[in-house]
Protein backbone atom coordinates (compact mmCIF):
# COMPACT_ATOMS: atom_id res chain seq x y z
CA UNK A 1 0.00 0.00 0.00
CA UNK A 2 1.09 3.11 -1.01
CA UNK A 3 1.41 6.01 1.43
CA UNK A 4 1.09 10.10 0.84
CA UNK A 5 -0.47 11.01 -2.57
CA UNK A 6 -1.48 14.47 -2.56
CA UNK A 7 -5.62 14.47 -3.85
CA UNK A 8 -5.25 15.84 -7.06
CA UNK A 9 -2.12 13.59 -7.91
CA UNK A 10 -3.78 10.28 -6.90
CA UNK A 11 -6.20 10.70 -9.83
CA UNK A 12 -3.34 11.96 -12.66
CA UNK A 13 -1.05 8.98 -10.99
CA UNK A 14 -3.87 6.44 -11.74
CA UNK A 15 -4.79 7.46 -15.39
CA UNK A 16 -0.94 6.84 -16.15
CA UNK A 17 -0.13 3.45 -14.20
CA UNK A 18 -2.00 0.40 -13.12
CA UNK A 19 -3.50 2.34 -10.37
CA UNK A 20 -4.82 -0.52 -8.60
CA UNK A 21 -2.06 -0.24 -5.99
CA UNK A 22 -2.02 2.94 -4.89
CA UNK A 23 -5.14 4.78 -4.56
CA UNK A 24 -5.11 4.42 -0.61
CA UNK A 25 -3.62 7.67 0.28
CA UNK A 26 -3.54 8.26 3.36
CA UNK A 27 -5.04 12.14 3.71
CA UNK A 28 -7.11 11.32 0.88
CA UNK A 29 -9.07 7.98 1.29
CA UNK A 30 -10.89 9.46 4.62
CA UNK A 31 -14.64 9.78 5.20
CA UNK A 32 -15.67 12.59 7.47
CA UNK A 33 -19.86 13.00 8.42
CA UNK A 34 -21.24 15.95 11.26
CA UNK A 35 -24.45 16.21 12.10
CA UNK A 36 -25.92 14.25 9.25
CA UNK A 37 -29.78 14.74 9.33
CA UNK A 38 -32.45 13.77 7.02
CA UNK A 39 -35.81 14.52 6.88
CA UNK A 40 -38.09 13.62 4.08
CA UNK A 41 -41.47 15.30 5.50
CA UNK A 42 -40.06 19.32 7.08
CA UNK A 43 -42.35 18.05 10.03
CA UNK A 44 -41.89 14.17 10.16
CA UNK A 45 -39.30 12.38 12.85
CA UNK A 46 -36.19 12.58 10.77
CA UNK A 47 -34.56 9.24 9.16
CA UNK A 48 -31.15 10.22 9.63
CA UNK A 49 -30.52 12.05 13.58
CA UNK A 50 -27.55 14.02 13.34
CA UNK A 51 -25.09 11.47 12.71
CA UNK A 52 -21.37 11.78 13.55
CA UNK A 53 -18.92 9.37 11.80
CA UNK A 54 -14.90 9.05 11.00
CA UNK A 55 -13.61 6.82 9.05
CA UNK A 56 -9.75 6.36 8.42
CA UNK A 57 -8.10 5.90 5.22
CA UNK A 58 -8.39 2.35 4.14
CA UNK A 59 -10.74 1.53 6.92
CA UNK A 60 -13.48 -1.82 6.45
CA UNK A 61 -15.95 -0.53 8.08
CA UNK A 62 -19.50 -1.90 8.24
CA UNK A 63 -23.08 0.13 8.67
CA UNK A 64 -25.36 -2.90 10.17
CA UNK A 65 -28.97 -2.13 10.83
CA UNK A 66 -32.51 -3.33 10.34
CA UNK A 67 -34.74 -2.60 6.74
CA UNK A 68 -35.70 0.59 7.12
CA UNK A 69 -32.99 2.54 9.48
CA UNK A 70 -31.55 4.46 6.81
CA UNK A 71 -28.52 2.95 6.01
CA UNK A 72 -28.88 3.05 2.82
CA UNK A 73 -30.40 7.01 2.96
CA UNK A 74 -26.89 7.50 4.59
CA UNK A 75 -24.74 5.82 1.97
CA UNK A 76 -26.72 7.53 -0.92
CA UNK A 77 -25.81 10.87 1.30
CA UNK A 78 -22.01 10.33 1.58
CA UNK A 79 -22.26 9.36 -2.69
CA UNK A 80 -23.44 12.33 -3.28
CA UNK A 81 -26.46 11.13 -5.08
CA UNK A 82 -28.79 13.27 -1.98
CA UNK A 83 -28.41 16.32 0.04
CA UNK A 84 -29.00 15.74 3.85
CA UNK A 85 -31.23 18.15 5.28
CA UNK A 86 -28.46 19.65 7.33
CA UNK A 87 -25.05 18.49 8.09
CA UNK A 88 -21.84 18.01 6.43
CA UNK A 89 -19.83 15.36 4.68
CA UNK A 90 -16.27 15.31 3.64
CA UNK A 91 -15.31 12.53 1.22
CA UNK A 92 -11.32 13.38 1.02
CA UNK A 93 -9.31 12.63 -1.90
CA UNK A 94 -10.66 11.84 -5.32
CA UNK A 95 -14.17 10.62 -4.07
CA UNK A 96 -16.42 7.56 -3.56
CA UNK A 97 -17.86 4.75 -5.87
CA UNK A 98 -21.26 3.09 -5.48
CA UNK A 99 -21.72 -0.67 -6.29
CA UNK A 100 -25.61 -1.66 -5.46
CA UNK A 101 -26.95 -4.83 -4.37
CA UNK A 102 -28.12 -5.69 -7.93
CA UNK A 103 -24.94 -6.04 -10.07
CA UNK A 104 -26.78 -3.70 -12.59
CA UNK A 105 -24.41 -4.15 -15.60
CA UNK A 106 -25.61 -2.75 -19.01
CA UNK A 107 -26.67 -6.13 -20.92
CA UNK A 108 -25.90 -4.91 -24.28
CA UNK A 109 -22.09 -4.84 -23.45
CA UNK A 110 -19.84 -7.79 -22.68
CA UNK A 111 -17.89 -7.73 -19.02
CA UNK A 112 -15.01 -6.29 -20.30
CA UNK A 113 -16.96 -3.06 -22.36
CA UNK A 114 -19.05 -2.55 -19.07
CA UNK A 115 -15.45 -2.16 -17.16
CA UNK A 116 -14.30 0.10 -19.97
CA UNK A 117 -17.48 2.54 -19.90
CA UNK A 118 -16.83 3.53 -16.10
CA UNK A 119 -13.27 4.06 -17.60
CA UNK A 120 -14.68 5.54 -20.13
CA UNK A 121 -16.90 8.42 -18.24
CA UNK A 122 -13.68 8.87 -16.01
CA UNK A 123 -12.07 10.35 -18.92
CA UNK A 124 -9.52 7.71 -19.77
CA UNK A 125 -8.36 7.54 -23.37
CA UNK A 126 -9.78 4.81 -25.89
CA UNK A 127 -6.15 3.14 -26.23
CA UNK A 128 -5.78 2.38 -22.28
CA UNK A 129 -9.50 1.16 -21.78
CA UNK A 130 -9.33 -2.21 -22.81
CA UNK A 131 -6.04 -3.12 -21.25
CA UNK A 132 -7.13 -1.43 -17.83
CA UNK A 133 -10.32 -3.39 -17.78
CA UNK A 134 -8.58 -6.38 -18.45
CA UNK A 135 -5.96 -5.60 -15.15
CA UNK A 136 -9.20 -4.84 -13.39
CA UNK A 137 -11.16 -8.30 -14.99
CA UNK A 138 -8.03 -10.09 -13.49
CA UNK A 139 -7.66 -8.62 -10.29
CA UNK A 140 -11.96 -10.25 -9.52
CA UNK A 141 -10.21 -13.39 -10.83
CA UNK A 142 -12.51 -12.98 -14.50
CA UNK A 143 -9.90 -13.38 -16.73
CA UNK A 144 -12.01 -15.73 -19.63
CA UNK A 145 -15.03 -13.90 -19.06
CA UNK A 146 -13.78 -10.62 -20.77
CA UNK A 147 -16.15 -11.30 -23.61
CA UNK A 148 -19.26 -13.08 -22.55
CA UNK A 149 -22.66 -10.73 -21.75
CA UNK A 150 -24.02 -10.63 -18.08
CA UNK A 151 -26.77 -12.74 -18.97
CA UNK A 152 -24.12 -15.80 -19.63
CA UNK A 153 -22.73 -14.86 -16.35
CA UNK A 154 -23.56 -16.04 -13.11
CA UNK A 155 -24.84 -14.03 -10.33
CA UNK A 156 -21.56 -13.96 -8.39
CA UNK A 157 -19.38 -13.35 -11.68
CA UNK A 158 -21.62 -10.01 -12.17
CA UNK A 159 -21.35 -9.26 -9.19
CA UNK A 160 -17.65 -9.72 -9.61
CA UNK A 161 -17.69 -7.48 -12.74
CA UNK A 162 -19.65 -4.30 -10.62
CA UNK A 163 -16.86 -4.71 -8.87
CA UNK A 164 -14.48 -3.95 -11.26
CA UNK A 165 -16.61 -1.76 -12.55
CA UNK A 166 -16.57 -0.12 -8.99
CA UNK A 167 -12.30 0.17 -8.99
CA UNK A 168 -12.44 1.44 -12.20
CA UNK A 169 -13.94 4.66 -11.06
CA UNK A 170 -10.49 4.59 -8.99
CA UNK A 171 -12.09 6.48 -6.31
CA UNK A 172 -10.50 6.09 -2.24
CA UNK A 173 -13.71 5.32 -0.82
CA UNK A 174 -15.85 2.38 -2.18
CA UNK A 175 -19.26 2.07 -0.70
CA UNK A 176 -21.11 -1.14 -1.12
CA UNK A 177 -24.97 -1.42 -0.70
CA UNK A 178 -25.38 -4.54 0.40
CA UNK A 179 -23.44 -6.22 -2.71
CA UNK A 180 -23.61 -9.62 -1.74
CA UNK A 181 -27.30 -9.77 -0.48
CA UNK A 182 -28.63 -11.25 -3.84
CA UNK A 183 -26.57 -14.04 -3.82
CA UNK A 184 -25.90 -17.57 -2.50
CA UNK A 185 -24.63 -18.75 0.53
CA UNK A 186 -21.54 -20.34 -0.78
CA UNK A 187 -21.24 -17.48 -3.29
CA UNK A 188 -21.27 -14.99 -0.62
CA UNK A 189 -18.78 -17.19 1.30
CA UNK A 190 -16.29 -16.69 -1.61
CA UNK A 191 -16.93 -13.26 -2.58
CA UNK A 192 -15.99 -12.34 0.95
CA UNK A 193 -12.78 -13.99 0.46
CA UNK A 194 -12.48 -12.08 -2.43
CA UNK A 195 -13.59 -8.81 -1.22
CA UNK A 196 -11.21 -8.76 1.64
CA UNK A 197 -7.87 -9.56 -0.68
CA UNK A 198 -8.95 -7.06 -2.95
CA UNK A 199 -9.42 -4.23 -0.27
CA UNK A 200 -6.03 -5.75 1.01
CA UNK A 201 -4.35 -5.58 -2.49
CA UNK A 202 -5.60 -2.19 -3.47
CA UNK A 203 -5.73 0.02 0.22
CA UNK A 204 -9.27 1.19 -0.85
CA UNK A 205 -11.56 2.92 2.12
CA UNK A 206 -14.46 0.40 2.44
CA UNK A 207 -18.19 1.30 4.00
CA UNK A 208 -20.54 -1.99 3.74
CA UNK A 209 -24.05 -1.98 4.12
CA UNK A 210 -25.46 -4.94 5.25
CA UNK A 211 -28.11 -6.13 7.49
CA UNK A 212 -26.21 -9.66 7.88
CA UNK A 213 -24.56 -9.41 11.25
CA UNK A 214 -22.29 -12.73 10.38
CA UNK A 215 -21.10 -10.67 7.04
CA UNK A 216 -20.34 -7.68 8.89
CA UNK A 217 -18.36 -9.07 11.92
CA UNK A 218 -16.81 -11.53 8.57
CA UNK A 219 -15.65 -8.25 6.72
CA UNK A 220 -15.88 -5.18 8.96
CA UNK A 221 -12.49 -3.80 10.83
CA UNK A 222 -15.62 -1.52 12.83
CA UNK A 223 -18.90 -2.85 12.96
CA UNK A 224 -21.72 -0.16 13.41
CA UNK A 225 -25.01 -0.88 14.35
CA UNK A 226 -27.68 1.62 13.57
CA UNK A 227 -30.85 2.16 14.95
CA UNK A 228 -33.99 2.95 13.27
CA UNK A 229 -36.55 5.97 13.52
CA UNK A 230 -34.69 7.80 14.03
CA UNK A 231 -31.67 6.59 12.42
CA UNK A 232 -28.33 6.68 14.83
CA UNK A 233 -25.15 4.95 15.27
CA UNK A 234 -26.19 3.34 18.38
CA UNK A 235 -23.12 1.05 19.29
CA UNK A 236 -19.96 0.30 17.38
CA UNK A 237 -17.29 -2.64 17.44
CA UNK A 238 -13.16 -3.14 16.62
CA UNK A 239 -13.23 -6.63 15.16
CA UNK A 240 -9.46 -6.63 16.27
CA UNK A 241 -8.19 -10.23 13.82
CA UNK A 242 -4.47 -11.07 14.10
CA UNK A 243 -5.18 -14.03 11.12
CA UNK A 244 -7.21 -14.86 8.89
CA UNK A 245 -11.26 -15.19 9.92
CA UNK A 246 -13.99 -16.66 8.26
CA UNK A 247 -17.42 -16.63 8.84
CA UNK A 248 -18.08 -20.18 10.35
CA UNK A 249 -15.00 -19.14 12.94
CA UNK A 250 -15.90 -19.12 16.79
CA UNK A 251 -14.65 -15.90 17.39
CA UNK A 252 -16.90 -14.27 14.38
CA UNK A 253 -19.77 -16.08 16.32
CA UNK A 254 -19.36 -15.09 19.62
CA UNK A 255 -19.10 -11.26 18.64
CA UNK A 256 -22.03 -12.00 16.32
CA UNK A 257 -24.32 -13.36 18.97
CA UNK A 258 -23.67 -10.06 20.65
CA UNK A 259 -24.22 -7.75 18.09
CA UNK A 260 -27.43 -9.61 17.05
CA UNK A 261 -28.76 -9.34 20.64
CA UNK A 262 -27.99 -5.34 20.57
CA UNK A 263 -29.80 -5.15 16.97
CA UNK A 264 -33.03 -7.37 18.73
CA UNK A 265 -33.06 -4.93 21.50
CA UNK A 266 -32.82 -2.11 19.34
CA UNK A 267 -35.51 -3.52 16.77
CA UNK A 268 -38.08 -4.32 20.41
CA UNK A 269 -37.84 -0.95 21.40
CA UNK A 270 -40.05 -0.26 18.70
CA UNK A 271 -42.57 -2.89 20.10
CA UNK A 272 -44.58 -0.06 21.92
CA UNK B 1 -8.67 -14.45 15.32
CA UNK B 2 -6.31 -14.92 17.64
CA UNK B 3 -6.53 -18.99 18.35
CA UNK B 4 -7.66 -21.31 15.20
CA UNK B 5 -9.71 -23.78 16.35
CA UNK B 6 -8.41 -27.69 15.27
CA UNK B 7 -11.23 -28.37 12.77
CA UNK B 8 -10.36 -25.03 11.54
CA UNK B 9 -6.38 -25.58 11.32
CA UNK B 10 -6.99 -28.94 9.51
CA UNK B 11 -9.27 -27.63 6.56
CA UNK B 12 -6.42 -25.77 5.58
CA UNK B 13 -3.17 -27.34 6.96
CA UNK B 14 -1.53 -26.65 3.31
CA UNK B 15 -2.38 -23.44 3.98
CA UNK B 16 1.15 -22.16 5.46
CA UNK B 17 1.76 -19.28 2.95
CA UNK B 18 -0.70 -16.80 1.60
CA UNK B 19 -0.06 -17.87 -1.80
CA UNK B 20 -1.31 -21.44 -1.59
CA UNK B 21 -4.43 -20.36 0.33
CA UNK B 22 -5.01 -17.42 -2.68
CA UNK B 23 -4.65 -20.88 -4.99
CA UNK B 24 -7.39 -22.42 -2.79
CA UNK B 25 -9.75 -19.97 -3.45
CA UNK B 26 -9.01 -19.43 -7.23
CA UNK B 27 -9.69 -23.05 -7.69
CA UNK B 28 -12.77 -22.66 -5.75
CA UNK B 29 -14.33 -19.87 -7.18
CA UNK B 30 -12.96 -21.18 -10.74
CA UNK B 31 -15.02 -24.29 -9.86
CA UNK B 32 -17.87 -22.43 -8.76
CA UNK B 33 -18.37 -20.24 -11.96
CA UNK B 34 -18.32 -23.47 -14.62
CA UNK B 35 -21.05 -24.89 -11.83
CA UNK B 36 -23.35 -22.01 -12.02
CA UNK B 37 -22.84 -20.87 -16.23
CA UNK B 38 -24.93 -22.88 -18.72
CA UNK B 39 -23.26 -23.48 -21.59
CA UNK B 40 -24.88 -22.84 -24.95
CA UNK B 41 -26.98 -24.93 -27.39
CA UNK B 42 -25.42 -27.41 -29.19
CA UNK B 43 -28.20 -27.53 -31.86
CA UNK B 44 -27.33 -26.91 -35.61
CA UNK B 45 -27.84 -23.64 -37.08
CA UNK B 46 -28.95 -25.60 -40.32
CA UNK B 47 -31.97 -27.86 -38.59
CA UNK B 48 -32.90 -25.11 -36.18
CA UNK B 49 -33.94 -22.78 -39.37
CA UNK B 50 -35.65 -25.97 -41.13
CA UNK B 51 -37.36 -26.10 -37.90
CA UNK B 52 -38.52 -23.08 -37.40
CA UNK B 53 -39.98 -22.65 -40.97
CA UNK B 54 -41.47 -25.71 -41.71
CA UNK B 55 -44.46 -24.86 -39.31
CA UNK B 56 -45.32 -21.68 -41.59
CA UNK B 57 -44.46 -23.22 -44.67
CA UNK B 58 -47.49 -25.85 -43.48
CA UNK B 59 -49.82 -23.45 -43.41
CA UNK B 60 -48.98 -22.06 -46.89
CA UNK B 61 -49.51 -25.74 -48.46
CA UNK B 62 -52.96 -25.60 -46.08
CA UNK B 63 -54.03 -22.32 -47.56
CA UNK B 64 -53.10 -23.37 -50.96
CA UNK B 65 -54.94 -26.55 -50.58
CA UNK B 66 -58.31 -24.86 -49.19
CA UNK B 67 -58.29 -22.29 -52.15
CA UNK B 68 -57.99 -24.77 -54.42
CA UNK B 69 -60.85 -27.23 -53.41
CA UNK B 70 -63.08 -23.86 -53.48
CA UNK B 71 -61.96 -23.49 -56.72
CA UNK B 72 -62.96 -26.56 -57.72
CA UNK B 73 -66.41 -26.48 -56.24
CA UNK B 74 -67.34 -23.67 -58.45
CA UNK B 75 -69.37 -21.51 -56.19
CA UNK B 76 -68.29 -18.41 -58.34
CA UNK B 77 -67.04 -18.82 -61.86
CA UNK B 78 -62.76 -18.88 -62.48
CA UNK B 79 -63.01 -15.26 -63.37
CA UNK B 80 -64.60 -13.83 -60.01
CA UNK B 81 -62.46 -16.53 -58.18
CA UNK B 82 -59.19 -17.57 -60.43
CA UNK B 83 -57.60 -20.74 -58.93
CA UNK B 84 -53.52 -21.16 -57.90
CA UNK B 85 -52.76 -22.28 -61.70
CA UNK B 86 -54.34 -19.10 -62.90
CA UNK B 87 -52.79 -16.73 -60.85
CA UNK B 88 -49.64 -18.88 -61.37
CA UNK B 89 -49.81 -18.79 -64.95
CA UNK B 90 -50.60 -14.61 -63.97
CA UNK B 91 -47.27 -14.26 -62.20
CA UNK B 92 -45.35 -15.69 -65.33
CA UNK B 93 -47.36 -13.35 -67.84
CA UNK B 94 -46.52 -10.38 -65.35
CA UNK B 95 -43.07 -11.11 -65.38
CA UNK B 96 -42.53 -11.87 -69.06
CA UNK B 97 -43.91 -8.64 -69.48
CA UNK B 98 -41.62 -6.51 -67.04
CA UNK B 99 -44.42 -5.47 -65.63
CA UNK B 100 -44.45 -7.30 -61.96
CA UNK B 101 -40.08 -6.54 -62.31
CA UNK B 102 -41.36 -3.08 -63.02
CA UNK B 103 -44.14 -2.08 -60.67
CA UNK B 104 -42.10 -4.49 -57.42
CA UNK B 105 -38.74 -2.35 -58.28
CA UNK B 106 -40.64 0.82 -58.33
CA UNK B 107 -42.71 -0.03 -54.90
CA UNK B 108 -40.07 -1.52 -53.04
CA UNK B 109 -37.55 1.32 -53.68
CA UNK B 110 -40.02 4.15 -52.64
CA UNK B 111 -40.66 1.64 -49.44
CA UNK B 112 -37.10 1.47 -48.55
CA UNK B 113 -36.49 5.19 -49.01
CA UNK B 114 -39.43 6.47 -47.64
CA UNK B 115 -38.69 4.39 -44.55
CA UNK B 116 -35.13 5.36 -44.22
CA UNK B 117 -36.30 9.13 -44.35
CA UNK B 118 -39.04 8.32 -41.61
CA UNK B 119 -36.05 6.52 -39.20
CA UNK B 120 -33.86 9.82 -40.08
CA UNK B 121 -36.91 12.41 -38.93
CA UNK B 122 -38.80 10.34 -36.03
CA UNK B 123 -35.75 9.06 -34.64
CA UNK B 124 -34.35 12.43 -32.93
CA UNK B 125 -37.64 13.84 -32.81
CA UNK B 126 -38.69 10.97 -30.57
CA UNK B 127 -35.41 11.32 -28.75
CA UNK B 128 -36.32 14.78 -28.17
CA UNK B 129 -40.01 13.97 -27.10
CA UNK B 130 -38.59 10.78 -24.62
CA UNK B 131 -36.15 13.16 -23.45
CA UNK B 132 -37.23 16.92 -22.67
CA UNK B 133 -40.77 17.02 -20.35
CA UNK B 134 -42.68 19.84 -21.97
CA UNK B 135 -42.56 18.83 -25.57
CA UNK B 136 -43.67 15.41 -24.53
CA UNK B 137 -46.38 16.87 -22.25
CA UNK B 138 -47.83 18.98 -24.94
CA UNK B 139 -46.78 16.67 -28.34
CA UNK B 140 -46.70 13.14 -27.20
CA UNK B 141 -50.76 12.99 -27.24
CA UNK B 142 -50.80 13.77 -30.85
CA UNK B 143 -48.27 11.69 -31.66
CA UNK B 144 -50.12 8.92 -30.20
CA UNK B 145 -53.08 9.64 -31.48
CA UNK B 146 -51.79 10.20 -35.05
CA UNK B 147 -50.27 6.53 -35.07
CA UNK B 148 -54.76 5.96 -35.45
CA UNK B 149 -54.83 8.01 -38.10
CA UNK B 150 -55.33 5.50 -41.37
CA UNK B 151 -51.96 7.13 -43.58
CA UNK B 152 -54.64 6.80 -46.51
CA UNK B 153 -56.62 10.17 -45.08
CA UNK B 154 -53.81 11.83 -45.72
CA UNK B 155 -53.60 10.85 -49.73
CA UNK B 156 -56.26 13.62 -50.79
CA UNK B 157 -54.69 16.34 -49.34
CA UNK B 158 -51.19 15.38 -50.45
CA UNK B 159 -52.85 15.63 -54.24
CA UNK B 160 -53.91 18.84 -53.37
CA UNK B 161 -50.38 20.11 -52.35
CA UNK B 162 -48.10 17.84 -53.71
CA UNK B 163 -50.15 16.75 -57.14
CA UNK B 164 -49.38 13.34 -58.80
CA UNK B 165 -45.94 13.01 -57.94
CA UNK B 166 -43.78 11.28 -55.86
CA UNK B 167 -43.75 13.89 -53.64
CA UNK B 168 -47.30 13.01 -52.52
CA UNK B 169 -45.96 9.35 -52.01
CA UNK B 170 -43.64 10.14 -49.32
CA UNK B 171 -45.92 13.26 -47.91
CA UNK B 172 -48.22 9.94 -47.11
CA UNK B 173 -45.06 7.41 -46.24
CA UNK B 174 -43.94 9.96 -43.60
CA UNK B 175 -46.87 11.08 -41.94
CA UNK B 176 -47.79 6.78 -41.21
CA UNK B 177 -44.33 6.21 -40.37
CA UNK B 178 -42.50 8.91 -38.35
CA UNK B 179 -45.43 8.84 -35.38
CA UNK B 180 -44.47 5.14 -35.26
CA UNK B 181 -40.94 5.55 -34.99
CA UNK B 182 -41.65 8.51 -32.56
CA UNK B 183 -43.61 6.02 -30.52
CA UNK B 184 -41.10 3.50 -30.33
CA UNK B 185 -38.35 5.62 -28.87
CA UNK B 186 -40.33 6.86 -26.33
CA UNK B 187 -41.76 3.88 -25.57
CA UNK B 188 -38.36 2.20 -24.97
CA UNK B 189 -36.50 5.30 -22.92
CA UNK B 190 -39.63 4.79 -20.83
CA UNK B 191 -38.89 0.72 -20.09
CA UNK B 192 -35.10 1.57 -19.14
CA UNK B 193 -34.81 0.84 -15.83
CA UNK B 194 -34.11 3.67 -13.36
CA UNK B 195 -31.42 1.62 -11.92
CA UNK B 196 -29.27 2.19 -15.16
CA UNK B 197 -29.79 6.04 -15.10
CA UNK B 198 -28.44 5.69 -11.37
CA UNK B 199 -25.51 3.31 -12.57
CA UNK B 200 -24.92 6.27 -15.14
CA UNK B 201 -25.03 8.83 -12.70
CA UNK B 202 -22.83 7.03 -10.16
CA UNK B 203 -20.27 6.12 -13.06
CA UNK B 204 -20.12 10.24 -13.74
CA UNK B 205 -22.16 10.41 -17.06
CA UNK B 206 -23.51 13.65 -18.08
CA UNK B 207 -26.07 14.35 -20.04
CA UNK B 208 -24.74 13.78 -23.31
CA UNK B 209 -22.98 10.51 -22.41
CA UNK B 210 -26.08 9.56 -20.40
CA UNK B 211 -28.26 9.91 -23.27
CA UNK B 212 -25.57 8.09 -25.63
CA UNK B 213 -24.03 5.53 -23.16
CA UNK B 214 -26.97 4.72 -21.20
CA UNK B 215 -30.31 5.53 -22.18
CA UNK B 216 -30.35 4.87 -26.03
CA UNK B 217 -28.67 1.47 -26.41
CA UNK B 218 -30.69 0.77 -22.81
CA UNK B 219 -33.88 1.85 -25.03
CA UNK B 220 -33.02 -0.25 -27.72
CA UNK B 221 -35.42 -3.16 -28.31
CA UNK B 222 -38.22 -0.70 -27.90
CA UNK B 223 -37.06 1.44 -30.91
CA UNK B 224 -36.47 -1.71 -33.16
CA UNK B 225 -40.36 -2.67 -32.39
CA UNK B 226 -41.13 0.95 -33.39
CA UNK B 227 -38.92 0.53 -36.50
CA UNK B 228 -40.73 -2.75 -37.11
CA UNK B 229 -44.19 -0.84 -36.98
CA UNK B 230 -43.13 1.95 -38.98
CA UNK B 231 -42.13 -0.39 -41.86
CA UNK B 232 -45.39 -2.07 -41.92
CA UNK B 233 -47.02 1.86 -41.83
CA UNK B 234 -44.96 3.15 -44.40
CA UNK B 235 -45.63 -0.18 -46.91
CA UNK B 236 -49.17 0.01 -46.22
CA UNK B 237 -49.34 3.81 -46.59
CA UNK B 238 -47.43 3.66 -49.70
CA UNK B 239 -49.83 1.19 -51.23
CA UNK B 240 -52.73 3.40 -50.40
CA UNK B 241 -51.03 6.43 -52.16
CA UNK B 242 -50.09 3.97 -54.62
CA UNK B 243 -53.50 2.77 -55.50
CA UNK B 244 -55.81 6.25 -55.25
CA UNK B 245 -52.78 8.10 -57.17
CA UNK B 246 -52.67 6.83 -60.44
CA UNK B 247 -50.75 8.62 -63.40
CA UNK B 248 -49.26 11.69 -63.48
CA UNK B 249 -45.39 11.68 -62.68
CA UNK B 250 -45.82 8.92 -60.36
CA UNK B 251 -44.68 5.95 -61.77
CA UNK B 252 -45.63 2.41 -62.16
CA UNK B 253 -45.50 0.15 -58.25
CA UNK B 254 -47.84 -2.70 -56.80
CA UNK B 255 -50.56 -0.32 -56.16
CA UNK B 256 -50.66 0.94 -59.73
CA UNK B 257 -50.39 -2.56 -60.55
CA UNK B 258 -53.05 -3.92 -58.41
CA UNK B 259 -55.37 -1.32 -59.75
CA UNK B 260 -54.99 -1.78 -63.29
CA UNK B 261 -55.78 -5.33 -62.59
CA UNK B 262 -59.08 -4.14 -61.01
CA UNK B 263 -59.98 -1.54 -64.07
CA UNK B 264 -59.86 -4.59 -66.55
CA UNK B 265 -61.72 -6.80 -64.35
CA UNK B 266 -58.74 -9.49 -64.04
CA UNK B 267 -58.85 -11.14 -60.86
CA UNK B 268 -55.88 -13.28 -61.94
CA UNK B 269 -53.82 -9.95 -61.58
CA UNK B 270 -55.45 -8.38 -58.67
CA UNK B 271 -54.66 -11.63 -56.87
CA UNK B 272 -51.15 -11.11 -58.37
CA UNK B 273 -50.55 -8.20 -56.72
CA UNK B 274 -51.94 -8.87 -53.57
CA UNK B 275 -49.78 -11.22 -53.07
CA UNK B 276 -46.66 -9.33 -54.33
CA UNK B 277 -47.70 -6.79 -51.40
CA UNK B 278 -47.90 -9.52 -48.53
CA UNK B 279 -44.63 -11.17 -50.01
CA UNK B 280 -42.47 -8.11 -49.66
CA UNK B 281 -43.99 -7.53 -46.20
CA UNK B 282 -42.95 -10.63 -45.24
CA UNK B 283 -39.74 -10.80 -46.92
CA UNK B 284 -38.37 -7.44 -45.14
CA UNK B 285 -39.71 -8.61 -42.16
CA UNK B 286 -38.42 -12.62 -42.04
CA UNK B 287 -34.79 -11.34 -44.29
CA UNK B 288 -34.16 -7.77 -42.21
CA UNK B 289 -35.55 -7.13 -38.69
CA UNK B 290 -36.35 -10.55 -37.68
CA UNK B 291 -32.70 -11.25 -37.77
CA UNK B 292 -31.55 -8.49 -36.41
CA UNK B 293 -34.07 -8.58 -33.56
CA UNK B 294 -32.96 -11.74 -32.63
CA UNK B 295 -29.50 -10.95 -32.69
CA UNK B 296 -30.29 -8.55 -30.29
CA UNK B 297 -32.41 -10.10 -27.86
CA UNK B 298 -29.77 -12.68 -27.83
CA UNK B 299 -27.00 -10.70 -27.03
CA UNK B 300 -28.96 -9.04 -24.64
CA UNK B 301 -30.26 -12.70 -22.99
CA UNK B 302 -34.00 -11.73 -23.19
CA UNK B 303 -34.60 -14.40 -26.43
CA UNK B 304 -36.84 -16.70 -24.50
CA UNK B 305 -34.56 -20.13 -23.47
CA UNK B 306 -32.11 -20.79 -26.57
CA UNK B 307 -32.49 -24.41 -26.73
CA UNK B 308 -35.95 -25.18 -26.66
CA UNK B 309 -36.95 -21.95 -28.29
CA UNK B 310 -35.42 -23.12 -31.94
CA UNK B 311 -38.44 -25.36 -32.47
CA UNK B 312 -41.01 -22.62 -31.37
CA UNK B 313 -39.11 -19.41 -32.47
CA UNK B 314 -41.30 -18.25 -34.47
CA UNK B 315 -44.31 -17.87 -31.99
CA UNK B 316 -42.65 -16.70 -29.08
CA UNK B 317 -40.50 -14.45 -30.96
CA UNK B 318 -43.85 -12.40 -31.40
CA UNK B 319 -44.34 -12.80 -28.01
CA UNK B 320 -41.29 -11.20 -27.07
CA UNK B 321 -42.08 -8.39 -29.21
CA UNK B 322 -45.34 -8.05 -28.22
CA UNK B 323 -44.20 -7.89 -24.39
CA UNK B 324 -41.37 -5.83 -25.27
CA UNK B 325 -44.00 -3.21 -27.14
CA UNK B 326 -46.47 -3.45 -24.05
CA UNK B 327 -43.26 -2.71 -21.49
CA UNK B 328 -44.10 -5.94 -19.68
Amino acid sequence: MSTTTSPTGSATAGVATPGIMESGAVESGGVRLRGITQRFAPAGAPVLDGIDLDIAPGEFVCLLGASGCGKSTLLNIVAGLQDPTAGEVVVGGSGSALMFQEPALFPWLTASRNVELALKLRGVPRGERRGRAAELLHLVRLDGAADKRPHELSGGMRQRVALARSLAQERDVLLMDEPFAALDAITRDLLHDELERIWKQTGRTVVFITHNVREAVRLGQRVLLMSSRPGRIAREWRVDVTGERRIEAPDVSRLAIEITNDLREEIRRHAH
Amino acid sequence: MPTDSPTRARETSTAAGASTDTDTISDLEAGLDALQTVSGSTRSRGRAVLAAAYPPLLAVVILLAVWQVVVWLEIRPVYVIPGPAEVGEAIARAAASGALWEALATSLSRGVLGFLAAVAIGTPLGIVVARVRWVRVTFGPIITGLQVLPSVAWVPAGIIWFGLSDATVYFVILMGAVPSIINGIVAGVDQVPPLYRRVGHVLGAGRITMVKDVILPASLPGYLAGLKQGWAFSWRSLMAAEIIAVGGSIGFGLGAFLQQGRELSDMAIVFVAILLILVVGIAIELLFFSPVEKAMLRRRGLAADPAPANRSSWLSRRRTAATIRSGG
